[in-house]
């Protein structure tokens, strides 16, 4: 156990190391876990007590290799937070330690049984999991061709949980999580309010002190949010610096976190962010695509065909297509913001139009300008209205294994391609289902994909979220 | 570059620049270096001294290290490039230049506000190489820039470093790379002399403590407090054990920065035993609200000086 810690080549730290069986060579403590039995502490196993950078990577790689089973795809994320070249920890000093001890965490966690039945529990009874696997069949029938041919349309329905949206799955894990690292103060950042709402959610019902880090510009086009969280409790932070929207919350709620570490837990609402936050949301939100498979099972008996899913920072894309990333025979296609267009400058297609840099810790895609600053983006949708993009989303672009594609502002309200009707509107009035203008987007796409679909294929939308948020903004966009 | 011989006298060239400079008073144990008089003109040669140099001189004297911050373009460059030269000739032993960024996460609302005036100003990287290369040739003391990395990034890191040290920077501090990514930027750093500064904090490990400092060039950076830049009423005193912790693993010289704003910090982290004083959003404050640049200039000359009188 001890000579593993020596074994990781290229690492500074590791090197350094005194190998020390009852210590992490990382830090020369151990991470202590509220409610931690003693048979199962977290150095009890040899193979969580060494250093996250030396003997877990060992065997994080090594599970990871074994769970992947296709050699060329990787690690994701490797011992380093790394899924490819992208990702990693790209954060102040002062924070190395607190996302040390998360992951530690984390792992143990992972394997906690108390834990992992606490937390079904929760998602089952509180959150209202599982969510339906539905079948749209007027949205089917839209999309049948002269011919009678096409695809069949299912709607993963997020939009059914507690709160609304996808979100609620990482905030209530992730409250969990904070309570066994017994840290009562809760910060986030937000964008639609979603994410926020989730977390001052899980902190009324977890008892914990909840601050939620929004942008100005945000808070006036998503009010009834704004209201929501501080209904529930949660102090509500407008920041006015930069562009005052997403990113700079995000900046914010950093620097908050960069200030009280040792008394707060930052729930990051989205699969970006420093190691091991693109992980850690990817596999509280995994759910998502392990109830899939099951219901597409049931329903069909067999896999879906295609997956759908609108692309902010990337949480809910995730979710759904993490447990179907080795099935290459499924087509993972994601959705992003066009804004006004990709030409205007004024859009969130950081996958289509960015260009690999570092933002909130982690090398990524991101819109920058030619001087490396970050681009303020726009969406008619806060939520996906962020610069840049979770790592591992950069990396499955980066070897093909995923599709992306974006949708305009006009696109996701108003139908470009089918006159007379609306993404927004059109789900609204096929199915009964008022959607987020988030998850509009990636409604507003099937118009592209459905007509270039066999007969049959089965496509899997990930319905993220309600559109209640929404209709303020649709009240001044549509004539209705 | 001018090479330190401590045997030769007085006629021997100080720093950069266009002439030859006489240390006026040559001290009975060493040739003084130091700040006793301004340089009326100095031999044109290619850089101020290495930043561990400075150290080490300032070390044999028992003198601690005064090191100002201030963000570039704010106001303006032009001010910018005047609080250089007042910094410089007021006493500092190393400045830090701020390259200002869209989106700083270790910095707090000064020196935010500071970077968001200097950008809407359209201050950017070109202007303020080019500030440099005018400027830099003038000043005595060497400039370290400070910048996060997506501005490096955007160049290459190679690129970076040649365009850096071809203006006459010696040192770089990167707040948002950790040891573990700090790799290429160490390595390209090394081959173009530039000395990388690392950061520790009172949040590191004591073994992590020990690789940063192992790593690190220059100097190193002990971040006083759990936080962002900016000023607080007092400095923590986690700093004095902090400091003799460092030193009992690394002989390399210890600056200690974030929050130090008065004089009395000052006197109070020397007495501690930190090699260098680091001042930032206090003296930023000043240039940015200042009535105009003129008056941010004279006020500045003075707080210098009053706070490099605080130190040994």
């Amino acid at each position: 156990m001890a000579a593993s810690a020596n074994s990781v080549i290229g690492n500074p730290i590791v090197g350094l190391a005194k190998s020390s069986p009852s210590s992490s060579a990382f830090l020369g403590a151990r991470i202590h876990l509220r409610g931690e039995r003693s048979g199962r502490s977290a150095s009890a196993s040899p193979s969580s007590a060494l250093a996250v950078s030396c003997a877990m990577s060992g065997n994080i790689a090594a599970v990871e290799a074994e769970k992947n089973g296709k050699p060329g795809l990787g690690p994701r994320p490797d011992s380093f937070g790394r899924f490819g070249r992208f990702g990693g920890k790209y954060v102040p000093e002062t924070l190395m330690y607190a996302l040390f001890e998360l992951e530690e965490a984390f792992r143990a966690l992972s394997k906690d049984e108390d834990f992992q039945k606490e937390l079904d529990g929760i998602l089952r009874d509180y959150v209202g999991r599982e969510s339906p696997l539905y079948f749209a069949e007027r949205l089917t029938e839209h999309y049948r061709r002269s011919n009678g041919e096409g695809p069949h349309i299912y709607l993963k329905r997020e939009d059914l949980n507690h709160t609304g949206a996808h979100k609620i799955n990482n905030a209530v894990a992730q409250a969990l999580l904070a309570k066994r690292l017994g840290k009562k103060r809760i910060i986030a950042e937000t964008g639609a309010g979603q994410h926020g709402v989730a977390t001052a959610t899980v902190c009324a019902r977890f008892g914990l002190e909840c601050i939620v880090y929004m942008g100005a510009q945000d808070m006036e086009r998503q009010a009834l949010n704004v209201f929501r969280m501080r209904l529930l409790g949660a102090e509500v932070r407008g920041v006015h610096s930069g562009t005052a929207t997403l990113k700079d919350a995000t900046s914010e709620a950093i620097r908050d976190w960069v200030t009280n570490v040792e008394t707060t837990h930052y729930i990051l609402g989205s699969v970006a962010g420093p190691h091991p936050y693109p992980m850690l949301v990817r596999e509280f939100h995994a759910v998502i695509g392990k109830e899939t498979r099951k219901q597409a099972l049931e329903k069909w008996g067999g896999k879906p065909d295609v997956l759908v899913a609108c692309v902010g920072g990337g949480s809910n894309a995730m979710g759904l297509f993490h447990e179907f990333v080795d099935d290459t025979d499924v087509r993972l296609v994601g959705v992003e913001a066009a804004g006004f267009g990709l030409d205007s400058g004024k859009h969130a297609a950081t996958l289509t139009k960015g260009e690999v840099g570092v933002l909130h810790g982690a090398m990524s895609y991101l819109l920058q300008d030619d001087d490396g600053q970050i681009i303020e983006p726009h969406s008619i949708s806060a939520g996906l209205d962020y610069p840049g993009v979770g790592p591992e989303h950069s990396y499955l672009k980066d070897i093909g294994r995923a599709e992306y594609f974006s949708v305009t502002d006009e696109q996701a309200l108003e139908g470009f391609f089918t006159v007379g009707s609306i993404a927004f509107k059109r789900l609204s009035r096929l199915e009964g289902i008022i959607p987020a203008l988030e998850t509009s987007h990636a409604l507003a796409y099937l118009e592209e994909l459905c007509p270039t679909l066999p007969d049959g294929a089965k496509v899997v939308l990930n319905c993220s979220g309600r559109g209640d948020k929404d209709v303020h903004t649709a009240i001044k966009h549509l004539q209705l | 570059m001018v090479v330190a011989s401590k045997a030769s006298l007085s006629l021997l060239p100080l720093r950069s620049s266009s002439g030859i400079s006489f240390s006026c008073r040559p001290s009975s144990t060493s040739i003084s270096w130091g700040r006793s008089c301004t340089p009326m003109a100095s031999l044109s040669v290619a850089s101020a001294p290495a930043i561990s140099e400075i150290f080490s001189r300032l070390k044999e004297k028992n003198k601690v290290a005064f090191i100002p911050f201030i963000t570039a373009g704010d106001p303006d460059l032009s001010t910018t490039s005047k609080a250089l030269k007042v910094l410089d000739s007021s006493g500092s032993d190393l400045i830090e230049l701020g390259i200002p960024y869209s989106d700083p996460l270790a910095d707090g609302p000064v020196i935010q506000a500071a970077a968001t005036r200097a950008l809407a100003k359209g201050t950017n990287f070109d202007g303020v190489i080019s500030m440099l290369r005018e400027v830099v040739p003038e000043l005595s003391c060497p400039i370290a820039l400070f910048t996060y990395y997506n501005p490096i990034l955007k160049r290459g890191i190679d690129k970076f470093m040649s365009i850096i040290k071809d203006v006459g920077v010696r040192g770089l501090v990167v707040p948002d790379v950790p040891l573990e990514e700090t790799e290429n930027l160490r390595k390209e750093a090394v081959r173009h002399k530039i000395e990388l500064v690392l950061l520790t904090t009172p949040t590191t490990p004591t073994e992590r403590m020990k690789g940063i400092v192992q790593a690190s060039q220059g100097f190193v950076y002990l971040v006083s407090s759990v936080g962002v830049t900016g000023a607080r009423t007092s400095v923590s005193s986690r700093v004095q054990s902090l400091l003799q912790e460092i030193k009992e693993a690394t002989t390399k010289p210890v600056a200690v920065g974030f929050g130090i704003s008065k004089p009395e910090h000052v006197k109070q982290v020397a007495g501690w035993g930190a090699d260098g004083v680091i001042v930032g959003s206090a003296i930023v404050k000043l240039l940015g609200e200042a009535k105009s640049p003129e008056e941010g200039l004279k006020e500045l000359e003075s707080f210098t000086r009053s706070l490099k009188a605080a130190l040994p």
